[in-house]
């Protein structure tokens, strides 16, 4: 574990969201040792078991806290996560759980391979080695129930997302837009450039465990063809494949 | 087993509990009653856990079958409602026999209104709610109702005990302006546009869901854009995109997005938005987060005074009690 120097860390600002939720903002950038430090506090504040915070949502660069008023205020709050924070130990190697994630890339599954290639005067194989030959760090679940949004996308596949959103996309498409990629976890509108899709469960509220993902977990992406997607959605479908089976 | 049918129902009719709270670290929002005073109570009327999932519609409830004898309540507000044809009362727990056609229409001072029925639905929780979230397919019953549709009761035998009634209310929705704190991204807004807010009148658009509620009005200019890297979503959250027009994040809402949010209805006021009818004039008051929190404090022991304040509609007479009580 890294301790990094009082100098270097950032300043808590906190924001106000009404009478149940405050903000404490790290910085307004998506940037990796932001998200760690907010990630970290979020954990901290979990084990502290703080009586009154409710739910604590970690997004790229800031903290939601859902607390209960007739229990504690955002006063006092306000003090717990500022002693937290100053306590706060940030390991940078990444704490959080590593995922291999198999993808199907191009076809009917990746719809905007093609395009995206295209548009960086690259070949598609090579638009796949890229997005599978990098390790990306989930910064946020958000959006959609188990939606992660992955930092770490080469800027080689940057991509502006499409002019005209896709009114749905299925859960388990692999998309990328801007600097950033995502796994969906449901089938939801997307402006975002398609390239392929995972049998994956994401999210899946009749398993043990619903959610796969969380902040600060590592995903990298694995190739695969049709016929070895079949065989996974099949084992995922029936229970004899498990989310263990996608640990790295 | 006795059923609800389901047989023509209004546009937005879903079941609903107090929600899912404690998983928008997950991606999922509280989703649950859009007016949980009004939940709870029907639930108190009806005999149930002020929890228990209700039908919760907006506008209009439609047409439903009971193919067993039940008892029920509607609370929200003075929806128009008939047995059989025969116009009953709202605000008080009915007894309906087997086979009861109940209608259920709207109502000239809500929007959302509640449907409890004695013992509840015989559905599990997914995720600890009862509670529908129709966009990410959640709940036992994971979509708005349609014509056909057979809900499961728990009860298919008559409450034991009398019928009650509300003796309270609660003011009006349109009775004050709509307090706000301000923030968390009220620094992305130019002075004059938090004048304009404040100042302004809005009013509530025929564009509403569980999700969010469209306001008009004047338009609120941002500074250095309406593009912010994603922070979480309150509830109650009025966020701005680029048209420069507020948009109210509700129960069902995004956890998190990419607009700055200009201010934040407290929990006590969110009633007083979601109850209004579409096109009705909205204002805004700000107010501290202190005041907030102070604010839902009160709000929520007066409305616990309010339940409290449920009372039998007919209790046994004393002449048959003490009749009851004499021995051999």
């Amino acid at each position: 574990m890294i301790v990094e120097d009082e100098e270097m860390k950032p300043e808590v600002r906190f924001r106000a969201a009404g009478d149940r939720h405050l903000v404490a903002e790290l910085a307004d950038v998506i940037d990796p040792s932001i998200n760690r430090r907010v990630v970290a506090l979020a954990a901290a504040l979990e084990r502290q078991r703080v009586v009154g915070i409710i739910d604590l949502l970690p997004t790229y660069r800031s903290l939601l806290v859902h607390y209960d008023p007739l229990v504690a205020g955002r006063g006092l709050l306000e003090n717990v996560i500022l002693r937290a924070f100053g306590n706060l130990t940030v390991d940078m190697s990444g704490a959080g759980k590593r995922w291999r994630i198999p993808v199907v890339y191009g076809g009917a599954h990746g719809p905007d391979l093609d395009e995206v290639a295209a548009r960086h005067g690259i070949t598609t194989d090579e638009v796949i080695a890229l997005h599978s030959g990098a390790e990306y760090r989930i910064f946020m679940i958000g959006f959609a129930p188990g939606y992660a949004y992955l930092g770490g996308l080469p800027p080689a596949l940057h991509t502006p997302r499409r002019p005209a959103p896709r009114l749905s996309a299925p859960a388990g498409t692999i998309s990328i837009g801007g600097q950033q990629a995502s796994i969906a976890s449901v089938p939801l509108p997307t402006g975002w450039n398609l390239l392929g899709r995972t049998p994956v469960k994401a999210f899946d509220p009749m398993r043990a465990d619903p959610f796969l993902f969380a902040a600060g977990d590592t995903v990298a992406f694995t190739p695969v063809g049709q016929p070895e997607f079949e065989r996974l959605q099949v084992g995922i479908e029936r229970g004899s494949i498990t989310s263990e089976a996608f640990h790295a | 087993m006795s059923e609800l049918l389901v047989l023509r129902p209004g546009p937005m009719v879903t079941l609903q509990d107090l929600g899912r709270v404690g998983l928008m670290h997950q991606g999922i929002p509280e989703s649950g009653a859009m007016d949980p005073e009004a939940l709870m109570l029907a639930n108190l009327l009806a005999g149930n856990d002020p929890g228990e999932a209700c039908l919760e519609f907006a506008m209009f409830a439609g047409v439903f079958r009971f193919t067993a004898a039940a008892r029920l309540a509607v609370a929200g507000g003075t929806f128009r409602a008939s047995c059989n044809g025969v116009p009953f009362p709202v605000g008080r727990s009915i007894d309906v026999p087997e086979g009861a056609e109940v209608e259920i229409g709207p109502a000239d001072d809500a929007t959302w209104g509640y449907l409890a029925i004695s013992a509840g639905f015989a559905v599990e929780p997914v995720l600890g709610s009862r509670s529908t979230h129709v966009r990410f397919a959640l709940g036992p019953i994971p979509r708005v109702l349609t014509a056909g549709d057979r809900l499961p009761l728990r009860l298919g035998t008559l409450q034991e005990g009398p019928r009650r009634r509300a003796t309270q209310g609660r003011q009006p929705p349109q009775a004050r302006a709509i307090r706000v704190v301000l923030g968390p991204q009220d620094d992305r807004f130019t002075d004059e546009a938090i004048s304009t807010f404040l100042a302004g009148t809005y009013w509530l658009t025929a564009k509403f869901d569980r999700m969010a509620c469209r306001l008009d009005g004047p338009r609120l200019a941002h500074r250095d854009g309406a593009d912010i890297v994603s922070d979480g979503i309150a509830y109650g959250s009025i966020q701005v995109p680029g048209d420069g027009l507020p948009l109210v994040l509700l129960a069902d809402r995004q956890t998190t997005g990419g607009y700055p949010k200009i201010a934040t209805i407290i929990g006590a006021d969110l009633y007083r938005l979601v109850q209004r009818r579409p096109g009705a004039p909205i204002r805004f008051v700000a107010i501290t987060t202190e005041e907030a929190e102070a604010a839902w404090r009160r709000h929520v022991a007066a409305r616990n005074t309010r339940l409290a304040a449920v009372r039998d509609l007919a209790p046994p007479s004393p002449a048959s009690a003490a009749g009851m009580m004499i021995g051999p």
